[in-house]
């Protein structure tokens, strides 16, 4: 279970102070695929970075089954997130010079497995995204598509108990988009959490609850009933 | 700290990023990184050298590896045939000779000299030498460039340095005399204290050794019997030894024989003058600190390349450590990257110059004023100027990698300031 509690973010230009977040509480259970909506600047990005830990949060806390985040230091942080959460960005966020099983054993590497057990799992998960036969494209090689989907198989490697996407569909034509989403489906069928930022409401529906922010707050909490 | 693990991963980055970057950039930096390690060597291995050039010109054609001579107050060395056979029993000494030496006064055109004129004469030091003997040790036929070198049978002939003869002297300074219109097969006199005597011009030295250009020689026995001595004492005796001999220990071992009782008993380091020495260690300064300066602008120049690189990346930085890669096995990924462009460098700089530039500057030595300058890169002074080049390089990459990797995960995704 992962759950925010008063969580407040305030950015500072000079002087001035923007309130983006102000004072959410919130609670994801384990298996639950959710999707945040809202309006350009309702704070709904910003929610997503602060509870997976990409972004300190100004006050308030982020718990993990139970345990604040807020003591933790950086390196605590990134061993963290290297253990429990899996990011999926809007541009991909792939590594330029490393081929696409590369850049899925990377984290597993860093987890300390072996290089052949690493290359295995990430081989495994590329071939779970369609992907068995593009293991040894760069990024640069491969469509955005297949970028997205390579993506996705780094952030699902390594088993996260959460898995953290911001707006994966909003680069992707609708095929490509769809694509993604039926994988997420399939995901979430297999008991993977998902938090999911999106402007589409067609794949927010496919999502166990949407969550609208509007002004730093959540305005309502939809449950929804999935086919 | 750098664990394994990070060391494992930078390793793993490293390779990939130097494997993957434009051929183009990582060529332009091993070139810096070779330009910066041939500024260290080379550049003072040239200041060095153009002095060593001279000591090694020095050795090779006049003091030879160890030189005796007369003390301060006498004008040859007691007992000389003594020591002269002595020296010959050692088995570190491959040839030996002996010199007779006296200060004289030359003087040329004194058969066409009009009263009114003044005499065109020079001082000199003459020596009298074993011309087969002295060419062992000092091969001083091969500086005879003009005429020919003296034969024990000459009588009355002499080979002179250039630098009595007005026509090579580079300067035309009045107290710097020369000799006009003396070439080979011209008559000049010699005076040696009371006794002149008129010799013939028989061959012209040319050199960049002092010893050979500003004096005169002559076969010993005519030298004996211009001066009247049969004492077989001489003023100076060249002793070259065979190869490998370290001349401090023949030295020593002369001395230990009581030899510096009675004479001045020196390698051929200990024989230069203050004022060479003094210039060797000026240039060695020079160097080290022309070394420092490329050291230093190596050091900015991979700061640079590191830091635009680093910049360039910040983005990937970013979501490497947003995705759990530790920032110290980034730091180290550029790490090993820039120990890469250091040490590839140095291995090409280390190929060019001791596959290259040592041996041909060795063959063709740089035509200097005063010696033929050569490239002096000892490979553990070298060593030590690589070791120096990729540890400031590490330093020089850590830093930029350290102020990028340190900036806000999130800040470094987005590219925010």
């Amino acid at each position: 279970m992962i759950e925010v509690k008063k969580l407040v973010k305030t950015f500072k230009n000079g002087s001035v102070e923007t309130r983006v977040l102000k004072g959410i509480d919130f609670a994801v259970s384990d298996g639950e695929f959710i999707a945040i909506m809202g309006r350009s600047g309702a704070g709904k990005s910003t929610f997503l970075y602060q509870m997976s830990l990409l972004d300190e949060p100004t006050s308030g806390d982020v718990l993990v089954d139970g345990h604040s985040t807020r003591e933790m230091t950086d390196a605590e942080e990134v061993i963290f997130r290297l253990q429990k959460f899996g990011y999926v960005f809007q541009d991909y966020a792939l590594l330029p010079d490393l081929t696409a099983i590369e850049n899925v054993a990377l984290p597993l590497l860093m987890q300390n497995l072996i290089s052949i057990e690493a290359y295995k799992k990430a081989d495994d998960a590329l071939t779970k995204m369609g992907l068995g036969h593009r293991l040894y494209n760069l990024p640069s090689q491969l469509s955005g598509g297949e970028q997205q989907r390579v993506s996705i198989a780094r952030a699902i490697a390594h088993n996260p108990k959460v898995l953290f996407a911001d707006e994966p569909t909003a680069n992707l034509d609708n095929e490509s988009s769809a694509l993604i989403m039926d994988i997420f489906k399939r995901l979430h069928k297999e008991g993977q959490t998902i938090i999911m930022v999106t402007h589409e409401i067609q794949y927010a529906k496919r999502a166990d609850r949407v969550v609208k922010f509007d002004d730093g707050k959540i305005i309502s909490i939809e449950q929804q009933t999935i086919e | 700290m750098a664990s394994f693990l990070t060391i494992r991963i930078g390793f793993f980055l490293a390779i990939r990023q130097v494997h993957r970057a434009s051929i183009w950039t990582t060529s332009l930096i091993i070139f810096v990184m070779v330009l910066t390690f041939l500024n260290l060597v080379v550049v003072s291995g040239i200041l060095v050298g153009l002095i060593q050039g001279a000591v090694d010109q020095a050795r090779f054609e006049f003091t030879s590896d160890v030189i005796i001579s007369a003390p301060d107050d006498k004008q040859y060395i007691e007992n000389s045939p003594n020591l002269l056979a002595l020296m010959r029993s050692f088995p570190e000494v491959q040839a030996v000779s002996g010199r007779y030496g006296s200060g004289a006064v030359l003087e040329a055109n004194y058969k066409t000299r009009k009263e009114t004129e003044k005499r065109n004469t020079a001082n000199a030091q003459i020596f009298g030498i074993d011309p087969a003997q002295e060419d062992a040790v000092t091969h001083l036929s091969e500086s005879v460039t003009e005429g020919d070198y003296l034969l024990p049978t000459d009588y009355d002939q002499v080979i002179i340095g250039q630098f009595l003869l007005s026509q090579y002297v580079p300067v035309d300074d009045p107290n710097f005399a020369a000799l006009d219109n003396v070439g080979v097969g011209s008559k000049i006199r010699i005076t040696v204290g009371d006794v002149t005597r008129e010799v013939t011009v028989k061959g012209i030295i040319k050199s960049k050794v002092d010893a050979l250009t500003r004096n005169m020689f002559m076969v010993d026995s005519q030298f004996r019997s211009m001066i009247g001595r049969n004492d077989g004492n001489v003023a100076q005796i060249s002793v070259l030894l065979r190869p490998g001999t370290d001349p401090a220990l023949v030295r020593d071992k002369l001395k230990q024989s009581g030899v510096d009782g009675y004479a001045k008993v020196q390698t051929y380091v200990d024989a230069q003058p203050q004022f060479l020495k003094d210039i060797i260690n000026t240039f060695n300064m020079l160097g080290t600190v022309f070394s420092s300066m490329g050291l230093v602008v190596a050091s900015i120049t991979i700061f640079i390349v590191v830091f635009i690189n680093a910049i360039t990346r910040r983005k990937y930085i970013g979501i490497m450590k947003g995705i759990g890669i530790d920032g110290s096995a980034i730091r180290m990924s550029y790490v090993f990257q820039s120990a890469f462009y250091a040490l590839l460098g140095s291995a090409i700089g280390l190929l060019l110059v001791y596959g290259f530039l040592v041996p041909f500057i060795d063959e063709h030595p740089i035509d200097f004023p005063f010696s033929d300058g050569i490239l002096v890169a000892p490979v553990d002074e070298t060593l030590f100027r690589v070791g120096l080049l990729v540890f400031s390089t590490i330093i020089a990459g850590y830093i930029p990698a350290w102020m990028i990797i340190r900036k806000n995960t999130l800040d470094s995704i987005l590219g925010r300031n």
